[in-house]
């Protein structure tokens, strides 16, 4: 861990300023920031802690949607009312991820911005291209069995390891941000992003760009919705693979269907072709198929991660079977429904 | 007052720790203040195997606060001999010394140490040192290491080489049914709560204090002695708590040769606290082969054993496990061979980790038998009891005692298995399949030779000392409880010390011996202090006591009364003052004797388990629950059934983590372990572990050692990864032979229908 400064501004125009500094970091929760500066992989020189802000509440938008603070915590989020009535989807998403002490302490704006947990990238004495650009990527030919499926390039195959995230996908969430160049918001399948070759961009936030609200549509998906997830052990251990599904059912019929994949790519994976080739049709073990097929097309293993492609077929099968039916997976009953 | 009906050997008292640990007043290797302490923080290597070529270290040394830098070139001399650094426990070959000079044996092997003022700096300035190496080639893929398997000609003290009988070979060829299966064990590394940890108090004198995460405080005074050509007299060991071990702290770590080095280097007191990813750089237990082929007639008795394996370990080191003599042992069969041999991989010596060599073997072996059972179409447990033997097969030697039958029955009833259907996937509940396994386990019931003292004051206070480890097992207590037991005195009246060097000699705590070795010497102590009361009193005037021999009365509620007659008696206090006695202090040795000896000889020692698993699986998904575990354990006596249980609990849940989670992955080309922190490195959780049911079976064997008591410390983990895999098998119909059982061994990857 490095030496660094340490401010804790009350106002967004001041932490804005305090991490313009080359090398500035925001701190929420702490819960990734910490754990990188401790094995050395962040070395931030100015820490701006960002909990004064008051930037953590939950608010009702006009029109029926909702307002999610970035400083409001996980667990703050997925025990609210609101969101446990209007997004269960993403209640249950949360609550699938980390362990109860972590969501305590973790953020909203900092779940969206928490890093890979490829093992290279953690690891000081290997090649990552995401963490020192150009020396190779050493998680390719590697120990990769956590790694993407979808969405890698030759330069980086590292997963988003968000489960929250998956469900904001699929929710259609707006990520609201502010910066030296004032405020914009990005629609939520454009803030993360696919390696390419400049890996080490996790998102499409600028730098020196702050993340101050989550906003979610007023869309009503509560019927009809599941978040799966599989995992290496039945709690805290991030996703192989995970799937959110959100559906509008007319009768037996699909009318909308959005589903997104985490623990496969460098961001929450959503195929508009698969969603669109289950809209109008019957809910059968056919049309649930066909759209794991849609989405998993062009899957491609490392070797290790090889299962996750029949892994996750089954499982974006499951999960559609379980948002049709209405049976959403529970997150503390671990007998898959 | 009847306490002590409640509190000696076999009541189920808290743990007399109980309060320090949840109070935090508990301080662990790490937390001792020390006034002026200097920071030492561990700089490791980034390749398996080479030659330092340049260490740049000016950036780090120019951060104020850093006070010395550590390297192989400026290190002080230590001993020249590999003789010097051996530990009690350590395996034949050359040991492993830090900063010896510029050879990389292992990587993440420490080569260099940045002393400084504060633990953040030292911490940053050891993120500045920067290493250039020359690579060599290097292995650390174990199936690739098997050509060059072999045994080496000085084997380990503890190893027994297999006893083979008959003719197994020709009796499996003509065995009308037969299996035969080839088994793979990832690595696992023990990961401990507390990463090891020492804080070395420089006294001044030239003498030093050490409190270091350990489970034989001899052990490491004696090893630094040889290291640094001390007298053993100026270093003081301390491990009063210790925050898990499993095995990792029966050697000495390089953390604790690191931190001496470097307190003789500066003459100051020195802490050195290794990080979770540096836990990963020392002892883990070995990846393993292992091969079993059986034969039997179509009644499923067993005709043919054939049981080999391979276990890795280092280029410097010969760790040596005793992986296939548990199942050679156990079953009646005429015709048995065992094989063994290591297979040397280029990182740090593999080590003892909770019962090391059964874990693996026996598991493996169960894993074989549930699959000729199957094979024989016989249930499994009744295939088990066709061919219970009552002596130890390998070795010719009835056993002191051995009530594995009991065991099998009572997990038995105790878990339903009369309920289970034969045919694998033909349980089911909702989507899920259902399978029932079970298992045998084994282990040794060894006894040390132990040393304790006991002082007992003239107020009733008794302190009872040796140089025991707790390492989370229970060993105060156990001690308390036999000093309670024999002097009739509450616990509160009992103070216990163990974890220094200087109390009475001890053994590491390993092998789980310690609370038959240590309660044993603790009640020939506190024996030896009843009879010097027993004297005294005898010889007060009007004595109620006469000339009672010490079977002859009973001590109870802080008095010595007639067993036959127990009004007439006398208060303790009472005999000390008529005696002006201020304490009474003894030591003594529990050591087998010469009838434990002839016993060794002649008899088996071990202590037996039958393990039952539930488990659930959604086969498409290849998600497995472990719902329901019993282990009935035969260990003799229980000399506190909610420690005990305690510790098959635990041993349950780390067999549970070998059977599903535990791996440590390497990857080749780097030559290193990749998954070193929490996150990535699974062992279960609280979600991954349904309802254990514990039971122990009686089982009165006064032979075994002198309290009857065999040692529960690791006999809940062996086999329990073999009744969880049997179960997944009994589920599926699928045979995974490769632990642990992950996700992606399970599912169903064929095409849909
Ligand atoms: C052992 C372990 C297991 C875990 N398991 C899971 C799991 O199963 N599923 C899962 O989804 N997560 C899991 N997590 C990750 C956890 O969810 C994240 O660490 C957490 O959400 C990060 O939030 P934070 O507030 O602590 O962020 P911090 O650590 O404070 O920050 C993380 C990053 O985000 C940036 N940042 C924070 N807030 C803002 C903002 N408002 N604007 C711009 N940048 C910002 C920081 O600068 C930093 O780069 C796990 C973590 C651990 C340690
Ligand atoms: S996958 Fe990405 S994060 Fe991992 S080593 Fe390769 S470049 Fe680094």
């Amino acid at each position: 861990m490095n030496p660094f400064s340490f401010t804790r501004p009350t106002t967004v125009p001041d932490a804005l300023r305090a991490v313009v500094r080359p090398g500035g970091r925001f701190l929420a929760g702490g819960t990734n920031l910490i754990d990188l500066m401790k094995e050395n992989v962040e070395r931030p020189s100015a820490l701006v802690d960002i909990n004064r802000l008051g930037l953590d509440a939950i608010e009702d938008l006009p029109g029926g949607g909702l307002r999610l603070g970035a400083l409001a915590t996980n667990a703050d989020t997925a025990r609210d009312a609101r969101v446990a009535k209007r997004y269960p989807l993403l209640a249950s998403a949360i609550l699938a991820g980390a362990s109860p002490q972590l969501r305590n302490a973790a953020t909203n704006g900092g779940n969206l911005n928490q890093r890979t947990r490829c093992y290279y990238f953690y690891d000081n004495t290997t090649a990552c291209n995401k963490r020192n650009p150009g020396t190779g990527c050493g998680a390719i030919g590697g120990v990769n069995r956590i790694h993407a499926i979808l969405g890698a390039s030759a330069s980086c195959i590292a997963t988003h390891p968000s489960d929250m995230c998956v469900a904001l996908a699929v929710l259609n969430a707006t990520i609201r941000v502010t910066g030296p160049q004032g405020e914009r918001e990005i629609p939520f399948g454009e803030y993360h992003r696919l390696p390419g070759d400049t890996p080490q961009r996790d998102n499409t936030l600028h730098p020196g760009e702050l993340v101050t609200a989550i906003d979610l549509p007023a869309e009503d998906f509560s019927a009809h919705h599941t978040y799966l997830k599989l995992r290496d052990r039945l709690s805290y251990a991030f996703a192989l693979v995970s799937v959110a599904v959100a559906l509008r059912m007319e009768g037996d019929r699909i009318a909308e269907a959005r589903i997104a994949l985490g623990g496969v790519a460098h961001k929450p994976w959503r195929v508009p072709d698969a969603e669109q080739a289950l809209a109008g049709q019957p809910a059968s073990a056919e049309s649930f198929a066909r759209a794991a097929d849609l989405l998993l097309r062009g899957a491609q293993g490392q070797g290790h991660n090889d299962f996750k492609i029949g892994l996750a077929h089954r499982a974006i099968r499951r999960a559609l079977r379980q948002a049709a039916a209405g049976t959403p997976q529970s997150q503390t009953d671990k007998r898959v429904a | 007052m009847n306490v002590m009906q409640n509190v000696g050997i076999g009541s189920a008292i808290n743990r007399v720790d109980g309060l320090q640990k949840v109070t935090g007043q508990a301080r662990y290797a790490a937390e001792h203040p020390v006034p002026g302490l200097v920071y030492g923080v561990i700089v490791s290597g980034a390749v398996p195997k080479g030659r330092i070529l340049a260490l740049d270290e000016a950036e780090a040394r120019a951060v104020p606060g850093v006070i010395e830098i550590l390297t192989h070139k400026n290190r002080p001399h230590i001993a020249w001999f590999d003789h010097s650094h051996k530990d009690m426990v350590a395996p034949p070959g050359s040991p492993f010394k830090a900063l010896y000079d510029d050879r990389i044996h292992f990587s993440g092997q420490p080569i260099a140490l940045v002393l400084a003022e504060s633990f953040e700096v030292a911490r940053h300035a050891a993120s500045l040192v920067r290493a250039s190496y020359e690579v060599e080639p290097h292995n650390t893929d174990f199936h690739k290491a098997q050509a060059e398997r072999f045994m080496p000609s000085k084997k380990r003290d503890s190893f027994q080489p297999p006893k083979n009988r008959g003719d197994a070979g020709a009796a499996y060829e003509a065995a009308p049914v037969k299996v035969s299966a080839d088994f793979h064990l990832a690595t696992e590394h023990h990961n401990p709560m507390e990463m090891h940890a020492s804080t070395v108090i420089w006294e001044g004198d030239g003498g030093i204090t050490v409190f270091d995460k350990t489970q034989g405080p001899q052990n490491v005074r004696d090893y630094l002695a040889g290291v640094f050509n001390m007298s053993a007299k100026n270093i003081r060991v301390m491990n009063p708590y210790v925050g898990g071990a499993f095995g990792s702290g029966l050697r000495p770590q390089y953390q604790v040769y690191l931190a001496v080095m470097a307190a003789r280097m500066l003459r100051r007191s020195v802490r050195v606290v290794m990080t979770r990813q540096q836990m990963f750089t020392h002892g883990h237990r070995p990846e393993a082969l292992q091969s079993v082929q059986l034969g039997a007639e179509r009644d499923g008795r067993l005709t043919a054993i054939r049981n080999s394996a391979t276990t890795s370990t280092s280029r410097y080191e010969n760790n040596m496990e005793n992986v296939v003599n548990w199942g050679m042992m156990n079953y009646a069969c005429e015709n048995a061979a065992g094989e063994y041999a290591i297979a040397p991989v280029d990182t740090a010596t593999s080590s003892d980790m909770r019962a090391p060599g059964a874990a693996t073997g026996m598991t493996f072996f169960e894993m074989a038998v549930d699959e000729m059972a199957h094979a024989a179409g016989i249930d499994p447990l009744e295939f088990r009891i066709r061919n219970y033997s009552e002596i130890d097969q390998m070795n010719g030697t009835p056993f002191t005692s051995k009530a594995l039958r009991e065991a099998y029955a009572e997990g038995a009833a105790a878990f339903g298995w009369s309920r289970r259907s034969q045919a694998p996937r033909s349980m089911k509940e909702g989507r899920e399949l259902v399978g029932w396994g079970v298992a045998t386990g084994m282990w040794d019931a060894m006894f040390s030779k132990t040393s304790a003292s006991a002082r007992l004051t003239a107020n009733g206070h008794l302190e009872v000392a040796s140089a025991a480890s707790d390492i989370g097992t229970g060993t105060y207590t156990v001690m308390a409880q036999a000093a309670a037991d024999t002097l009739g005195l509450p616990v509160e009246q009992i103070t216990v010390r163990l974890g220094d060097s200087t109390l009475p000699t001890a053994p590491v705590e390993g092998g789980s011996w310690m609370a038959a070795s240590v309660g044993a010497a603790v009640q020939l102590a506190c024996r030896s202090v009843a009879e010097k009361l027993l004297k005294a009193a005898e010889k007060m005037e009007n004595s109620p006591l006469g000339s009672a021999s010490l079977d002859e009365v009973r001590f109870a509620g802080g008095r010595i009364s007639l067993r036959d007659d127990p009004a007439r008696g006398v208060a303790i206090a009472e005999i000390m003052r008529a005696a002006g006695m201020d304490a009474i202090e003894v030591q003594e040795t529990a050591s087998g004797g010469i009838s434990g000896m002839i016993s060794q000889m002649r008899k088996s020692r071990n202590t037996h388990s039958a393990i039952f698993a539930e488990v659930r699986v959604d086969e498409e998904l290849g998600v497995i629950r472990v719902t329901r575990i019993v282990n009935a354990v035969a260990a003799g006596r229980i000399i506190n059934p909610k420690t005990a249980r305690s510790q098959i609990l635990g041993g349950v849940v780390m067999g549970i983590g070998m059977a599903m989670h535990e791996e440590s992955m390497a990857d080749h080309r780097y030559g290193r372990f990749m998954n070193h922190n929490y996150a990535e490195y699974h062992v279960p959780v609280n979600a991954d572990i349904g309802d254990i049911q514990v039971i122990f079976v009686d089982e009165p064997d006064p032979e075994v050692t002198p309290l009857g008591v065999k040692g529960v410390g690791e006999i809940g983990i062996v086999g329990t990864a073999a009744a969880v895999a049997n179960a997944i098998f009994h589920a599926t119909g699928k045979r995974v032979r490769s632990l642990p059982i992950t996700i992606d061994k399970v599912f169903d990857a064929n095409p849909l229908p």
